[in-house]
């Protein structure tokens, strides 16, 4: 058996040899490429996720978002640059620090007829209101047998980020992933975003939606389709993002874009990687995974929370118990956050999360290479 | 026909000690019609007694200190809390066969606060609570028999037996909450609600002297405050958080100054006229757009904190007697009624014949209808939604959601 050695590569030269219709040249948050018109427009995943907020707070009145800094402050991470300038405090609002507290109000605006969405500032603080989020909002349909509906959404950055240490960078998608009477989706491009955002809004059931800081200031084109105002992306529905043979790569949220790094870099030596945007974490898009890997016979799943009981353990599982199982050549396997809280050191937190290598080299593991 | 009307000064009862209430005056007139005893028209009788006031804090001004009770309201407040009585007993009999199962918190004692309130308000207002919510089911909307049947798990229940005690709704009632304090911000949420949506009804927010210390109680005090919300916040004090008495759980005891910046009252809470009062302010406060309000009830439960809960391990015997025999609401109506000829015994004794026999008929109900379907079993995850696999206990089991 050869061991290949993997060497690492910078993002930048990563970045520079994949395919078209990527228009990742620019560094994040340095504003928009510039797209030719056949495309639409390139837009970032921020503007994206304002957008569709926008469209969605001028189409029913019944919308209405607050969290911590919404209003005056443009959000705090800008995400909702102004709408409260458009809209005023009625239907924008700054809450004190009391997640707990504004939380189940946004639940109880829920029962009453609103349509809220409620921004945690990062969803490590949802922990101070988790209550809510499962006891009140996500049962409350079932335990009423039917008589009590919760229309909201609760929102807000999931997962790591860049040098914010242990108590920022946790991944909740399996903590909310977890619970029935909830629906968890995580983007990972704009189309994403933006569709995912519309559909959550206009659901009427409790969605937890995992956004990813990282991914705010990167643009993705966006077809003229894809800016209709009532484009939506259906919960429940995975994505193949690239069709491949020989293996199948799951994912969701940033860790998309480094199984496609992974797969452009395995192309190069032949392998052809077939990529899975799972979108929504519940329900799971199983009929999605298991076409895939029937088809290919091998599975990686990548995610950026610790491996007990996560995203990566329960697809795996669901393809042991299914007819995908007589399909695979190798056991499935996942890449995942090192088991550890965050540290802060660049050098540490660095090998904290999956990197490019890690899925190359778990491809090649699994395809025996 | 006039209506025969009580002209009622009463005592409010002043720190944790629960006084009688003290009757002064009787009026009335009587127009006898088929069916109604006779009433005997008496002479306005006056003492020497100065009425103390309902305990206030940041606020001028208190309920008014006289009520006027309809023989009409009276019937109706006596028939609903001896309902809620008789209902409740029943629950505990039928819990003690083992045909109720796993919560069941008792309300027998507390029938003023939940008539009392609903008579401030109307069936258009908002109200929600914690799990001791019997009561309040049936006064907002909820009949005995699907009440009791839900107790019981059964098909008839009013959450067809998915929910079980502490989670019953009806409209414009959002439960039955079996979070300690969690009920407290969705009541905020529902008077944001009615603010946003400019409809002039407010929330009621209940809560007991064990959640009076959650810090998402204060979160929301503080949100109400500075939002002026449309909502009044009720502690409906029955001296004992499980089994923890107040003295033993809270640095503070008064729970109508715990609001700080919001104002509040304390009222006694085995009265149902006195709780009707203040329900009344505090609507009247709200409705004003002066924003939130806090009321203390100061009430007491008979059983103990569940039916687990024996209940005079951490108070006696002759504290439950004597509550009992001083202070029964009911029997305080009751009384009041009978003095001052607003009904008669006879009248009295058929509406608790009438109410037995409500019961009755409810716990055959809630004994005999069916549990729900298997199919059931899946059902009411998400709303408007197409139908949807859900796993069953084993990978073989595959079940169906639908909404």
């Amino acid at each position: 058996m050869v061991v290949l050695e993997v060497s690492p590569i910078s993002t930048e030269e990563l970045w520079s040899s994949v395919s078209d219709h990527w228009v990742l040249g620019h560094p994040p948050d340095q504003g928009l490429s510039l797209l030719s018109a056949q495309f639409g427009r390139a837009v970032n995943v921020r503007d994206a996720l304002n957008q569709a907020m926008d469209e969605e707070l001028e189409r029913d009145e019944r919308v209405f978002l607050l969290g911590e800094e919404v209003a005056q402050y443009d959000g705090a991470y800008k995400v909702s640059r102004g709408l409260w300038k458009k809209y005023g405090d009625k239907r924008i609002i700054d809450t004190p620090i009391t997640e707990m507290g504004f939380a189940g109000i946004a639940v109880g605006a829920a029962f009453a007829g609103l349509r809220p969405i409620c921004e945690f500032m990062t969803w490590n603080f949802s922990m101070q209101a988790i209550d809510q989020v499962i006891n009140s909002a996500a049962k409350t349909y079932y335990m009423s047998a039917g008589a009590q509906p919760v229309p909201i959404v609760f929102r807000g950055p999931n997962g790591s980020s860049a040098g914010v240490a242990a108590q920022h960078s946790q991944c909740f998608a399996a903590w909310y992933g977890h619970c029935p009477g909830l629906k968890v989706v995580s983007p990972w491009n704009s189309e994403d975003a933006r569709g995912l955002l519309k559909a959550a809004i206009r659901d009427d059931n409790p969605v937890v939606f995992l956004e990813n800081e990282l991914m705010y200031g990167v643009p993705f084109d966006l077809s003229e389709d894809v800016l209709q105002k009532d484009f939506v992306v259906p919960i429940g529905k995975a994505k193949v993002e690239r069709r491949g043979t020989h293996i199948t790569l799951v994912s969701h949220s940033r860790c998309v874009g480094f199984c496609l790094d992974a797969a452009s870099v395995l192309a190069k030596e032949g392998v052809e990687c077939e990529v899975v945007n799972l979108r929504t974490i519940r329900p799971l898009d199983v009929d999605t995974i298991e076409a895939s890997v029937m088809k290919t016979g091998h599975l990686v799943t990548v995610e950026g929370g610790w491996p007990q009981y996560g995203v990566g353990a329960e697809i795996c599982a669901r393809v042991m118990e299914g007819p995908a199982f007589n399909y695979l050549d190798a056991p499935a396997v996942r890449v995942t956050g090192v088991d550890i809280p965050m540290p802060y050191a660049k050098i540490l937190e660095d090998h904290s999360v999956p990197q490019i290598k890690d899925i190359i080299f778990s491809v090649k593991k699994v395809l025996n290479m | 026909c006039v209506d025969q009307l009580l002209e009622v000064s009463y005592v409010l009862s002043q720190g944790c000690s629960l006084h009688p209430f003290s009757l002064f005056g009787s009026v009335l007139l009587t127009c006898p019609t088929a069916g109604l005893a006779s009433m005997v028209a008496s002479s306005r009788s006056y003492a020497d007694f100065t009425p103390e006031k309902v305990d206030l804090h940041r606020l001028e001004e208190g309920p008014p200190l006289t009520a006027t009770l309809t023989r009409e309201e009276g019937l109706k407040y006596y028939r609903t809390m001896q309902t809620i009585r008789r209902m409740e007993l029943k629950a505990d009999q039928l819990y003690k066969q083992k045909i109720i199962r796993g919560f069941c918190h008792l309300y027998d004692g507390q029938e003023a606060c939940a008539v009392g309130i609903e008579g401030g308000i109307t069936l258009s207002d908002h109200l929600i609570t914690a799990y001791r919510a019997h009561g309040y089911t049936l006064t907002r909307g909820g009949t005995v028999r699907e009440i009791m049947a839900e107790l019981t798990g059964r098909r008839g229940g009013i959450a067809k037996g998915k929910g079980g005690s502490m989670h019953m709704y009806t409209k414009n009632f959002y439960g039955g909450n079996g979070i300690v304090g969690a009920q407290v911000p969705l009541g905020a949420g529902v008077a944001l609600a009615c603010k946003y949506l400019g409809n002039d009804q407010l929330c009621v927010s209940l809560y007991g002297d064990g959640a009076a210390n959650q810090g998402q109680i204060f979160e929301t005090y503080n949100m109400s405050s500075l939002w002026k919300l449309p909502i009044i916040f009720i502690c409906e004090n029955n001296q004992y958080g499980m089994g923890t008495s107040v003295e033993r759980s809270s640095a503070s005891t008064e729970y109508y100054k715990r609001g700080d910046y919001i104002p509040g009252l304390r009222v006694d809470g085995m009265d149902v006229l006195c709780v009707r009062e203040a329900t009344k302010f505090a609507a009247d406060h709200c409705r004003s757009g002066k924003g939130p309000i806090l009321m203390e009830l100061q009430t007491y439960r008979y059983h103990g904190h569940s039916m687990s809960d024996p209940g005079v391990s951490y108070r006696t015997r002759e504290e439950i007697q004597e509550v009992r025999s001083k202070s029964d609401p009911i029997s305080m109506l009751k009384d009041r009624m009978l003095s001052n000829n607003m009904a008669s015994i006879e009248e009295l004794k058929e509406i608790d014949i009438a109410v037995r026999k409500e019961i009755e008929d409810a716990a055959q109900f809630a004994t005999t209808d069916p549990e729900p379907p298997l199919d059931d079993l899946c059902s009411h995850i998400f709303a408007n939604d197409q139908p949807f696999e859900v796993r069953g206990a084993t990978p073989w089991t595959k079940l169906t959601s639908t909404s």
